[in-house]
């Protein structure tokens, strides 16, 4: 017989406790440290909730207007927090309305745990009362899924389920447990999952190609750095500025790795991609060496892939084998965690200060400031600009707020504009980009970072997709503050059929309601701006309430995000105007 | 960049799990890939199962593709090879009525020139069974066609590397 390991042993010897599948899915999320979910009860789900009713001194449960909600506040939690989020629903129709944040969290690695009930096991196939198959339905938007249809079997899944939503490349996981197997009674035991011999989450870093890639930036005249959200999930934010500061590279940043690096540092030289920063989307087709790190060259960020930086040697750090060569062949890859990977190459490089190439950026960065930043920011005509509410809300929180935003028009002034001195402050939906995601998310964030300043942007498109999520702030007393920037348009769409489709504004003008009487139904103090001489003293009184606040702010209708790469277009033919 | 469409066998070693085949078919199906055929079977490691999925695409493309499967959490390897690469087979199997046996001489003669092995004879039907190369298999369909075949069915391909595929080294050193 196999001798066993001490761990095992004191395993096997650990007492066993007789209680039901639902009971021990509650003590599987307190063994991992959950202390908050959010979710929505229904018929196949309902022995978890009645277990969740016996523990509710110990975690908090959330209940969302939509389960889509509670997906979007799982990710802002886990965002804010590094922690899993953890969302919970019945079958059938909840377990569907989760996968738009299911499919969210996947592209942007996003560590979420999804528990969604199912109908009893013989019941399965016959198409039963609300049964759907979410494990079928899930498969292609989950890093691992699994149904459950054996008490026995929660403490196993449950601890690998955790597992492998935060390690590695994170992503979301959805359990699905049968309602019979809810019921039944077992011996509880818990083990946290330690690894699975299929899966190998963390690369190792070789040493050979660390040196590979030091060679190429000590001996680059032009590097440039790309980070992603790479840095923020691997805790490499202070490798990374060590990194660059010893090196002198200009750092740019993708929508998804903003808040890595103070806004402030010198050599943070804005965003890549469709709207981000002229002089790194330029510089892209310019610089020698383009070191990618924590990113995956998504076609936001590259524009025409056959136009992108084929100049530029290409050095790759990134966690996920399957992203090197995907979309940008690559000199150097390293695989591995960010973290290690910076860690070791720090040494390796030699101090530079590239001076002439960081003054192109200045250079650059002054052609934008005056065709762009200084009339979005300080504009001189009649109507608000999305800019100048950033402005105010940058001047009153000091770049200590975290900003949540939906998507569209305000999301890319938001990531623009937004001024961060810490990581993980800016949480938005960069990959797939969902509409309705900020106000849920927002709620999460907070509940994660209470200490902090949540501050969510939301387009007056994106905000009616999850309006309802207002009653979860009423209920929860959660004091998040929301600013509306209103200009009655789907402004995104509608700027690309001004631009590509000569001002046929299909189905993008917007009939609103009254948002501040809808806030105010919902109990939540409630402001509207139209004019600039009240926007500093609005902001700063949603900045000094201690409740949760709405903002209203009626924007210019017609204004459009510039820079912008025209889809299709390479990263250097970006249009000011 | 490989842009030329080339034949590949995949072999995937994973865990024996529900819903697999699901994933993994999903990744082909997502960027619009026929497979061609797909076999599921025990593997040379008790408790793994192995895949052997015959794909055309570029050589560039099946990188990435292998890159996704060996991204699941439940996959323990993925390979591709071209068909030079490994030794291969398909098999099948033709419903015949008996009558034919006895009336045709020619059948029987078909039957010896194309190894194919007679699993079953009854008064109404006799079942034959062939392994081996498609086109093997393609030729014994076309001469059996002249004579009316009551059912045909041909397998998924299977195939062995001539390399070896490291898997039983990779699980072991999970276990250390």
């Amino acid at each position: 017989m196999e001798t066993l390991t001490v761990k095992q042993k004191q395993y096997l010897e650990q007492p066993k406790e007789r209680i039901s599948g639902s009971e021990a899915i509650v003590r599987c999320l307190l063994a991992e440290g959950v202390d908050v979910l959010y979710g929505y009860p229904g018929g196949a789900i309902m022995p978890v909730y009645d277990e969740l009713y016996k523990y509710q001194d110990k975690i908090h449960h959330v209940l969302t207007r939509h389960e889509q909600g509670a997906t979007h506040s799982a990710q802002g939690y886990a965002r804010i927090s590094g922690k899993v989020g953890v969302a919970m629903a019945t079958s059938g129709p909840g377990a569907t309305n989760l996968i738009t944040g299911i499919a969210d969290a996947q592209i942007d690695s996003t560590p979420i745990v999804c528990i969604t009930g199912q109908v009893p096991s013989h019941l399965l196939g016959s198409d039963a009362f609300q049964e759907t198959d979410i494990v079928g339905i899930s498969t292609p938007v989950t890093k691992w899924n699994h149904q459950i249809t054996k008490a026995s079997e929660i403490p196993e899944v449950m601890a690998k389920a955790f597992y492998i939503a935060k390690s590695g490349r994170p992503g979301p996981v959805l359990i699905d447990i049968t309602k019979d197997a809810q019921f039944e009674e077992f011996d509880f035991q818990y083990k946290k999952c330690e690894g699975i011999r299929s899966y190998n989450p963390v690369p190792k870093v070789e040493d050979s190609k660390l040196a590979a890639a030091a060679d190429l930036i000590n001996n680059a005249k032009k590097p440039m750095i790309v980070w992603g959200q790479g840095v923020i999930l691997g805790k490499a934010e202070d490798e990374l500025k060590a990194v660059i500061e010893k090196a002198g590279i200009p750092s740019a940043w993708t929508i998804m790795g903003v808040s890595a690096i103070p806004t402030s540092h010198p050599l943070n030289i804005g965003m890549v991609g469709m709207h981000g920063n002229y002089a790194p989307n330029v510089l892209t087709n310019e610089c020698d060496v383009l070191i990618a790190i924590g990113m995956r060259f998504d076609d936001r960020v590259t524009g025409k892939l056959d136009e992108y930086a084929k100049q530029a040697k290409v050095i790759h750090f990134e966690i996920d084998p399957a992203e090197i060569d995907k979309n940008v062949k690559t000199d150097v890859a390293v695989l591995g965690n960010s973290k290690e990977s910076l860690t070791k190459l720090l040494p390796l490089l030699n101090a530079n200060s590239h001076t002439e190439w960081l003054q192109k950026f200045k250079d650059l960065y002054t052609i934008e400031f005056n065709k762009v930043i200084k009339n979005d920011l300080h504009p001189t005509k009649e109507g608000l600009t999305m800019g100048e509410v950033l402005n105010e809300i940058n001047t009153q929180s000091k770049g200590e707020a975290a900003i949540v935003s939906d998507v569209g028009q305000h999301q890319m002034i938001a990531c623009r504009y937004a001024e961060f001195n810490k990581s993980k402050s800016n949480i938005t939906s960069g990959g797939l980009g969902t509409m309705g995601f900020a106000l849920p998310a927002a709620i999460g964030a907070k509940m994660a970072a209470p200490d902090r300043e949540v501050v969510a942007i939301i387009g007056d498109g994106g905000y009616q997709m999850t309006i309802q999520e207002l009653g979860t702030i009423f209920q929860t007393k959660v004091p998040v503050k929301i600013v509306v920037l209103n200009n009655d348009f789907l402004g995104m769409v509608r700027q690309w059929q001004q631009l590509f489709f000569d001002k046929r504004y299909a189905s993008t003008e917007m009939t609103n309601p009254d948002f501040v009487a809808i806030a105010k139904g919902y109990y939540v103090d409630a402001k509207r701006v139209t004019k600039r001489e009240e926007l500093a003293s609005a902001v700063e009184e949603m900045m000094q309430s201690k409740d949760a606040y709405f903002l209203e702010v009626c924007v210019e209708k017609e204004d459009n995000v510039f820079p912008m790469v025209p889809s299709g277009a390479s990263v250097s033919d970006i249009r000011l105007e | 960049m490989d842009k030329k469409i080339k034949q590949f066998t995949v072999s995937v070693y994973t865990e024996n799990n529900i819903g697999l085949l699901n994933r993994i078919s999903a990744i082909f199906q997502r960027r619009h890939i026929n497979i061609e055929s797909i076999n599921s079977s025990a593997s040379e490691i008790e408790g793994v199962t192995r895949w052997t999925i015959l794909v055309n695409m570029t050589e560039d493309q099946m990188k990435k593709i292998i890159g996704q499967i060996e991204k699941q959490v439940e996959v323990i390897k993925a390979y591709y090879h071209t068909d030079e690469e490994t030794i291969y087979q398909e098999s099948c199997m033709f419903k015949i009525k008996s009558d034919l046996l006895f009336d045709e001489r020619q059948i029987q003669n078909i039957i010896k020139e194309s190894n194919a092995r007679i699993v079953t004879v009854n008064k109404e039907f006799f079942v034959l069974e062939k392994s081996g190369r498609r086109s093997e298999i393609e030729l014994l369909h076309r001469e059996l066609s002249a004579f009316g075949i009551m059912q045909f069915v041909r397998s998924g391909r299977i195939a062995v590397t001539k390399d070896e595929m490291k898997i039983t080294e990779m699980l072991a050193a999970f276990n250390n």
